[in-house]
């Protein structure tokens, strides 16, 4: 077994979750390695839409925002971005919403906006941009983020994109209809929601992983599956995937990377 | 009919204080020489429009025109936080401003609709948001064919929209290619478009019919500034200078070094200072 690191794990494990058939709508930083890893290994045919407006593309770098020229470059058509929102992500063309998170609660709501009150932030960050409309119009969403208990919190500071609100059929309740969080996938571990509550639960560990440290580095009282499996460690041609793509960004941008 | 000028005269002629102003480009073809004329200029109590307001608006946001900002991603793109914006929100410095934020998808809504002419955009979208909550301006509208509860925001009708393209032609007609962001209908919802090219040519004879072409008589005015969107970049002419967009978030961190940076690299250089910023790019 090949030396990797926690966030390589990460980042693979995210990307065995996509498929040929899939037409994702992928957010910058981890979901964008995550998603380029999938399409240069067994997904080929795997379609990647940025909310720039570009459909299908191919970058050979990662990009550093999520209007590189090369994402257009390499994409099989690029539209307007009211055309990208209305047609395509509206229209229920996208099947999986790649997101990451800067806070997220146990029922995969996402809060990207404020850290304190709204009004009177403690950290103002950046905000949406399409992830509320991401998190409701895709057939499902996919998260993927680094644990540590300043993220994985028990209760967010502000609903920037909406998961399964408090579990059970919240989506329903508020007329959405598509399947919403579906998967998280983090450094240490690979959760689903409980077909029920909604609330992620542990299914598989990476390798090398305890429950303990799921636990130390999650705000809330981690449920586990009946059966925790261990997540495949990566393959000699996913981890050198992975790092030469990563090697090509960080020549291409001058030296620096992105997560 | 759209005039060609100088870009000091295309402000001076058409952003009064108090307007209601865009600057559009998604990541590509930012009108970053048009934002630095405007805070040569001084004007005051703006309400800035962008999707993602980025290095330019934390530049007008710091040099104090902003009264304020409608917006949909307030971030540094693949850097981090915009550190001028949040010190206005955080600390109001060096003055208070009003925020009035949306998704991607309403914002982008909100141009069509103005371009459409429409009073409001409707759309599926905000289900379960907390900017719901906050923002009064995201209402709802039930449709009347099936009952669908969908979003309703105001379209949005800016005084004046800047925006930078790849080419004018001699009588005005303007070339926007690569990723089109919302330019179209930005331009088309104002009431005063000023777009800066980086290239005036005879005609555009011999493009392929479908290029996104906006008429010389939906322009108010060209002006020629060759490298007009660095550090943004402009497909087929210069590359995107992330060294820059990484530089910015250490410039910003600091009121006394961007203050120092706004008056080497703005306040005492004209537009024609961008030119030499894409040279090798």
């Amino acid at each position: 077994m090949p030396d990797f690191t926690p966030t390589e794990m990460m980042t693979i494990a995210a990307a065995r979750a996509l498929s040929n058939e899939d037409v994702c709508f992928v957010g910058i930083g981890a979901p964008s390695a995550a998603c380029n890893v999938a399409r240069l290994t067994h997904a080929p045919d795997v379609t990647l839409i940025y909310e720039s407006g570009t459909i299908g593309t191919a970058p050979d770098v990662l990009p550093l925002s999520i209007g590189d020229g090369e994402l257009c470059e390499t994409a099989v058509a690029t539209v307007s971005v009211p055309e990208m929102f209305r047609y395509w992500l509206q229209g229920g063309r996208i099947s999986i919403g790649f997101l990451g998170a800067a806070q997220l609660d146990r029922f995969g709501n996402i809060n990207t906006t404020v850290i304190g009150d709204y009004n009177k932030p403690k950290v103002r960050l950046p905000g949406g941009g399409g992830a509320p409309e991401i998190a409701t119009s895709c057939q499902e969403v996919y998260i993927t983020m680094k644990q540590s208990t300043r993220g994985m919190v028990e209760k967010i500071d502000f609903f920037t994109s909406f998961g399964h609100g408090e579990g059970g059929n919240d989506r329903e309740r508020l007329g959405i209809t598509t399947k919403g969080p579906t998967l998280l996938i983090t450094d240490l571990a690979v959760w689903k929601p409980d077909p029920v509550t909604k609330e992620f639960t542990v299914v598989s560990m990476h390798p090398g992983v305890t429950r303990e440290q799921v636990q130390e580095t999650c705000g809330w009282k981690v449920r586990f599956a009946d059966n925790v499996e261990e997540t495949p460690p990566p393959t000699e041609l996913e981890l050198k995937t992975l790092r030469d793509l990563q090697a090509r960004t960080e020549k291409a941008h001058g030296g620096k990377k992105e997560a | 009919m759209a005039k060609f000028q100088s870009l000091k005269e295309a402000v001076a002629e058409n952003l009064r204080d108090g307007d209601t102003v865009a600057f559009e480009g998604f990541t590509h073809l930012i009108p970053h020489a048009a934002a630095h004329e405007v805070i040569r200029q001084g004007r005051k109590d703006l309400t800035l429009i962008r999707m993602t307001p980025d290095i330019i608006y934390d530049q007008m946001i710091g040099m104090g025109l902003a009264k304020k900002v409608i917006f949909s991603y307030a971030g540094n793109p693949g850097v981090g936080l915009l550190r001028r914006m949040r010190d206005a929100i955080e600390n109001g410095w060096p003055r208070a401003i009003e925020t009035v934020e949306h998704s991607h998808a309403a914002m982008a809504n909100a141009y069509e609709a103005g371009a459409a002419g429409l009073p409001c955009a409707v759309f599926r979208g905000y289900r379960g948001a907390g900017l719901k909550e906050v923002n009064p301006a995201i209402k709802s509208v039930t449709c009347p064919f099936t009952g669908e509860e969908l979003a309703a925001v105001p379209a949005h009708r800016p005084d004046v929209t800047f925006i930078h393209a790849q080419k004018a032609n001699r009588r005005g007609d303007v070339l926007v290619e690569g990723i089109i962001g919302v330019q179209k209908e930005a331009v088309l919802a104002a009431k005063r478009a000023i777009v800066t090219v980086e290239e005036i040519v005879d005609d555009f004879e011999g493009l392929h019919p479908n290029l996104c072409v906006l008429p010389h008589w939906t322009i108010t005015s060209i002006v020629h500034v060759p490298g007009g969107a660095h550090p943004s970049y402009t497909h087929g002419y210069y590359d995107r200078d992330n060294a820059a967009y990484l530089e910015w978030d250490k410039i910003s961190a600091d009121r006394d070094l961007f203050t120092q940076w706004m008056k080497d690299n703005v306040l005492a250089v004209g537009s024609e200072a961008f030119a030499a910023r894409v040279k090798g790019m």
